[in-house]
């Protein structure tokens, strides 16, 4: 083994700076899952009865589903057995008053808590041209610009107001494109979810700035459990972005969440991730189980769904953020940067379903692996027999860093007729130590070297990111890597 | 400005360069010559601290400094630069974001300010005017889907940017049609100054007609087994390497 092999290899002190815990008074249940904690939690936000009816039969399908086959076991992962009656489903900070949460009512703990990940709340502070929705354990303590984007029409809110305020537009929604029977965790979370952001784009309005939703786990031994439901009527579009970070603890958390869009007649929308979750440490202890259903739904003719997505985070990650092309000439896209260092593992991939006629979709997916880290693309795309002229192309390549490391590419693809076309082109490469050498002969150190040659293998995901959150997951690889290297 | 002292190299277990000897002054410019596998590329390679290649023994000092103890990136901060017979690919990295990371490392190394984008930019396309590449080239992915021409104009280019103490050039003329090494040729002459030093590597007499070295060397079987002035090259060339080797044997 060659010398930089040996320090490519040894990636062990990931410095993980979102690692701390706030200190704040919270409401939290009991661990454990019944029809009363259900029940309470549904009661905790007052929710109409639709919903709890609702919850009560996502809770009734998972039970169902854990009493026979459990969990999906399909995925490259290998983890301990979670005890679902041991996981807090719902934690909350305590608020500072009664009704609806304002800024001056939250806890100056929590705002300090944001201020800190980067993420000012505050009327003066607040990022320019972001609108932000910050999530803290169970639920939303603060959307920024909600008066602004209201003048557009546009609905940008937690999840909790916007069952109070808009429930005929949730009940449309909710579960319209990933029924609480789509899957355990789907289903799980269908029971429990406590809140997540809610977005409303009307027709014909572009919305002027990125929508944001921060996710922070804090409490231990809870779950994280939301749902973000984003609805861009005709003609519009809309670009959000998705953040997250949890304190380093020894015990893994779980987050599952589900995510649902639906695009009518020519909408686009734009769904950019970057996945910071606590890893877990060198040893694999700790971190967090991140097992999410993403779906978009391209409902009317010409719709368009991107998601991009950086997931350097997690010790588990289970994802496939999918498009359902259900119109006519809708188009699918999924860009993915996939890290996996120390023993963290990512099971994670999309499914494009063509059922529309000239649908077209493309799989962007690049996996970088380092440590003992294992990697794994999964994809599924199924092109069904209406779906003529369908088209889609994947690209799916693995940088691997050392050589304890492991990527694994999964694609499945489905054609039911003879007009469409599939391309599907994957590759697996290293950092040569040639690489490394020419960078040095440049005067690189050996760490700006790698994230370069990293970053030039995650270039077409990165493109597609909003620059600000191009910057931000460029510096997080530059981090997840730090001393990748001697 | 350095000085090669008693020099041997191997690779993989094998000897390659052995007790080698070579004075360079600031202000020169040395050719070293030698038929395929006599140990140029090695020299080239070792100078700049190829982690393949093991020193087993000798000493070269550079500028005062103990070359063989300094860490590539150290050596390229301390303006040691060698122009790759054989350029790496980085693919998705720009030509223009590689040079700005490049410059920015060695300014820093000097304690100069950081250059940001519109000043690198800047100097890029004065100094892309030299190898007569159209601003194009600064966006496409470093040496990625580029000729073999191509590259090694690239080399030039980022030794115009970097401005290099010591270039070492390793056989940057092989494979170039005549345009191409008059291009590589004007950008060598353009770095020639009396605070800077440059060793041509090179297997033909041909770029020494456009850069007129005040020293020739013969490598041969890992050492160096005759030095001239420029003349030597031109012996060479009309001999052939095997006259060299005749000569030394009879010595």
């Amino acid at each position: 083994m060659s010398t930089s092999t040996k320090t490519l290899e040894a990636l062990a002190t990931r410095d993980y700076k979102w690692g701390f815990v706030s200190d704040i008074e919270a409401d939290t249940l009991p661990p454990g899952l019944n029809e009363d904690v259900i029940r309470l939690i549904s009661a905790k936000k007052a929710e109409p009865e639709f919903m709890l009816e609702w919850r009560l039969r996502a809770y009734r399908h998972w039970s169902k589903l854990a009493r026979q086959a459990g969990e999906p076991k399909w995925a490259n992962v290998t983890y301990p057995p979670i005890d679902y009656q041991k996981i807090v489903y719902y934690s909350a900070p305590k608020r500072q008053g009664e009704g609806p949460a304002s800024l001056d009512q939250v806890d100056p703990k929590l705002l300090e808590t944001f201020e800190k990940l980067g993420i000012p709340l505050s009327e003066q502070k607040r990022l320019a041209g972001v609108a932000v929705d910050a999530v803290f354990d169970s639920v939303s303590v603060a959307t920024t610009f909600k008066e602004k984007l209201a003048e557009l029409g546009v609905v940008f809110c937690s999840f909790s107001e916007a069952v109070q305020n808009h429930p005929d537009l949730v009940q449309k929604y909710l579960g319209s494109v990933v029924p609480y029977t789509d899957n355990f965790y789907a289903a799980l979370n269908s029971a429990v979810f406590s809140d997540g952001s809610f977005c409303y784009i009307p027709r014909g309005v572009r919305c002027p700035m990125e929508l944001s939703t921060y996710f922070r786990i804090n409490a231990a031994g809870s779950g994280q459990f939301e749902r973000t439901l984003i609805v861009a009527e005709e003609g519009s579009y809309v670009s959000y972005l998705e953040g997250c970070t949890a304190p380093m603890r020894d015990e893994n958390q779980l987050h599952a969440a589900v995510v649902e869009l639906v695009a009518q007649e020519g909408a686009q929308i734009k769904y950019s991730t970057v996945q910071n979750w606590y890893a877990g440490d060198a040893e694999g202890r700790g971190g967090i189980f991140n097992f999410v259903t993403k779906r978009g739904k391209c409902a009317g003719r010409g719709a368009r769904i991107s998601w991009t997505q950086v997931e350097t985070g997690s010790a588990i990650t289970w994802k496939y953020p999918s498009v359902i092309l259900q119109a006519d000439d809708s188009i699918g896209e999924f860009y993915s940067v996939a890290l996996t260092a120390n023993r963290q593992q990512a099971d994670t991939g999309t499914k494009m379903l063509h059922i529309g006629k000239n649908t077209r979709s493309t799989i962007i997916s690049k996996g970088i692996s380092a440590g003992r880290g294992n990697n794994t693309y999964r994809g599924l795309v199924r092109i069904l027999p209406r779906a003529t002229n369908a088209r889609n192309y994947t690209q799916c390549d693995s940088l691997l860093l050392g050589d304890r490391c492991g990527a694994h590419t999964f694609p499945y693809i489905e054609v039911a007729n003879a007009s469409s076309l599939a391309e599907h082109e994957a590759s697996t490469s290293k950092i040569s130590d040639e690489q490394l050498f020419y960078c040095k002969q440049r005067g690189l150190s050996g760490d700006n070297a790698v994230s370069m040659i990293i970053n030039g293998f995650c270039k077409e995901v990165f493109k597609n990111l909003p620059m600000e959150f191009a910057v931000e997951a460029t510096k997080l690889l530059g981090v997840s890597l730090e001393g990748s290297i001697g | 400005m350095l000085s090669i002292r008693d020099l041997s190299v191997g690779v993989e277990g094998k000897t390659i360069l052995r007790h080698l000897n070579l004075q360079v002054r600031a202000g020169e410019v040395h050719a070293v010559m030698g038929p395929n596998g006599s140990g140029k590329s090695t020299l080239a390679q070792a100078l700049a601290g190829h982690p393949a290649y093991t020193v087993t023994g000798g000493e070269v000092t550079y500028l005062g400094q103990d070359l063989l103890a300094m860490s590539p990136e150290d050596r390229a901060r301390a303006g040691l630069f060698l122009a790759f017979q054989y350029p790496i690919e980085i693919p998705g990295v720009s030509n223009a974001a590689f040079l700005k990371a490049a410059i920015n490392e060695l300014r820093a190394a000097r304690g100069l300010d950081e250059l940001d984008a519109m000043d690198v930019l800047e100097l890029l396309h004065e100094k892309l005017e030299l190898v007569e590449m159209d601003r194009s080239f600064l966006n496409r992915p470093v040496n990625e889907g580029f000729s073999g021409g191509e590259k090694k104009r690239n080399e030039i280019l980022q030794m115009a940017v970097l401005a290099p103490t010591l270039a070492i050039l390793d056989e940057t003329d092989s494979g170039l049609d005549i345009d191409a090494l008059k291009i590589v040729a004007g950008g060598v002459n353009r770095l020639r100054r009396p605070d800077n030093a440059i060793i041509l590597v090179t297997h033909y007499q041909r770029i020494l007609q456009y850069v007129e070295p005040d020293h020739v060397h013969v490598l041969v079987d890992g050492h160096i087994v005759k030095s001239a002035g420029k003349e030597l090259a031109l012996e060479l060339e009309r001999k052939g390497y095997d006259w060299i080797r005749d000569e030394v044997a009879t010595v």
